[in-house]
């Protein structure tokens, strides 16, 4: 490798980035922004989706059944240790140099932060709550759908948004296996030493984990009005 | 599976600087050496910011800001601005990414102790370092150890992937072997790194285990008080 970039960088003076992107943005071919970012949204949400889609029932039935929450928290706990790119390294035996070889471990990433949430949530519900809505008529179902999951939603949704900004960092890691959307720019980078991928990656990843996240906040509020109606009163 | 015995079972790999035992340390070194330099800030920030309760909203922000920063693009970042004359580029983001989840579990756990507990520390007339170290820490010590182990979790993948940038360790037997298409090495290697990773959770649940009171983990009932309600 040549000289440390820090060194040209003082004597010239930054690159011009903007120059970069608008040659690289959408050049027609594989791996262009555009593309890269198209690729990184796929790997980043499907996880994102995927893992609230099987960590709901598992946590409902971890909330009803408590004998099973300790065993299924324990596993996804070990799983949650695993570093994703042995994890990805292992997996290509089995779903090839694809995107589900990302996809998969981020899914269970996904669920172990999820499982929890949504297992706190449901603890969340007011026992009297509860009690009330049983009261009331309420069917166990149309109980668990319009009383305690609209309750449990602030703590899922917390969970969930540690998901989406872990996952959407977190893609960038198989670019070391050729499937990192965003993140093959930074092996680009690397192989032909040269700033202005890194920061575009960089930026491009941490502002749609910033997106994301804002969108889950005002996902909250949306689902949730009750909480804004009771800070006002 | 004849992967692993191709890796395991040939004698080249366990003796030189690039045999299992001398990368299982490197490993090793390069995590450990990333976790204390972390804790060195973390705690004692994540102390006083929870004790003072000023910069709270700073801690939080640096906590969201790592988990959105990719450590691959940080490592190439440093690497590429710094040159590969040291471990040094490599060394820096891998404690930068390791600092916030022992700071922000820190500073919660610091932040959540009751506050009658604390007031009647004080009643008692310790001072606020006393009432740091006999009280708070004790009582937030679960949260602490929580942060260090994701701290750990994330060291090591991240020593992992730091391989790509020249770092020793057992990451360089999965780089390595996937630029050559030695699938042995890969296979080989891969298990070893998730090997090592559980080692490390079982090492830190171990430690929280046997470090946390008794009391403060309720492993013991505690005593019920005059009005006879428990006092959990």
């Amino acid at each position: 490798m040549g000289e440390p970039l820090l060194v040209r960088l003082i004597a010239d003076g930054p690159p011009s980035l903007w120059e970069w992107i608008a040659r690289n943005w959408d050049t027609g071919r594989v791996g262009s922004i555009k593309d890269l970012l198209g690729d990184h949204l796929v790997m980043s949400l499907v996880p994102i989706v995927a893992g609230l889609v099987l960590a709901l029932p598992l946590g409902l039935a971890s909330a009803r059944w408590r004998w099973l929450y300790q065993p299924a928290a324990g596993v996804f706990n070990v799983v949650y240790a695993l570093p994703s790119l042995p994890v990805f390294m292992l997996l290509i035996s089995v779903t090839g140099l694809s995107k589900t070889t990302v996809i998969i471990p981020l899914t269970f990433y996904a669920i172990a932060v999820l499982l929890p949430a949504v297992v706190d949530g449901l603890g969340s519900v007011p026992d009297h709550v509860r009690q009330s809505a049983v009261a009331m008529g309420f069917t166990p179902l149309r109980r668990l759908v319009q009383v305690e999951l609209p309750i449990a939603v602030p703590v899922v949704l917390a969970g969930l948004r540690v998901v989406a900004v872990s996952s959407i960092s977190l893609v960038s890691v198989g670019a070391l296996i050729g499937q990192g959307g965003l993140g093959m720019l930074f092996t680009r980078a690397y192989q032909n030493p040269f700033l202005p991928p890194v920061v575009v990656g960089i930026v491009l990843i941490v502002a749609l984990a910033l997106v994301a996240d804002g969108l889950l906040v005002l996902a909250q509020r949306l689902l949730t009005p009750w909480v804004r109606a009771r800070r006002a009163s | 599976m004849s992967w692993l015995s191709d890796f395991f079972g040939d004698p080249a790999n366990w003796s030189g600087p690039d045999g299992i035992p001398a990368r299982l340390l490197e490993h090793l070194e390069f995590s450990a050496l990333a976790l204390a330099l972390a804790m060195l800030v973390a705690i004692p920030l994540g102390l006083l910011i929870g004790h003072t309760g000023r910069g709270g909203v700073i801690v939080v922000i640096s906590a969201n800001l790592a988990r959105a920063l990719p450590t691959l693009g940080l490592l190439v970042l440093f690497v590429l601005l710094l040159g590969t004359a040291s471990i040094l580029p490599v060394i820096i983001p891998l404690v930068l990414l390791a600092i916030p989840p022992i700071l922000v579990n820190t500073f919660e756990g610091i932040r959540s102790v009751d506050p009658e507990l604390r007031d009647a520390a004080y009643g008692m007339g310790l001072t606020g370092g006393q009432v740091l170290g006999r009280v708070l820490v004790p009582v937030a010590l679960p949260l602490i150890l929580l942060g260090l182990r994701l701290s750990a979790i994330q060291v090591v993948a991240t020593t992992t992937v730091a391989a790509y940038t020249g770092l020793g360790g057992l990451g360089r037997f999965v780089i390595d072997g996937f630029a050559t298409k030695d699938y042995a090495s890969v296979v080989g290697g891969s298990v070893l790194i998730v090997l090592f990773a559980l080692a490390v959770q079982l090492v830190f649940t171990l430690l929280q285990r046997t470090t946390v009171s008794p009391g403060v983990s309720r492993r013991v009932k505690v005593r019920q008080v005059a009005s006879g309600r428990e006092t959990t």
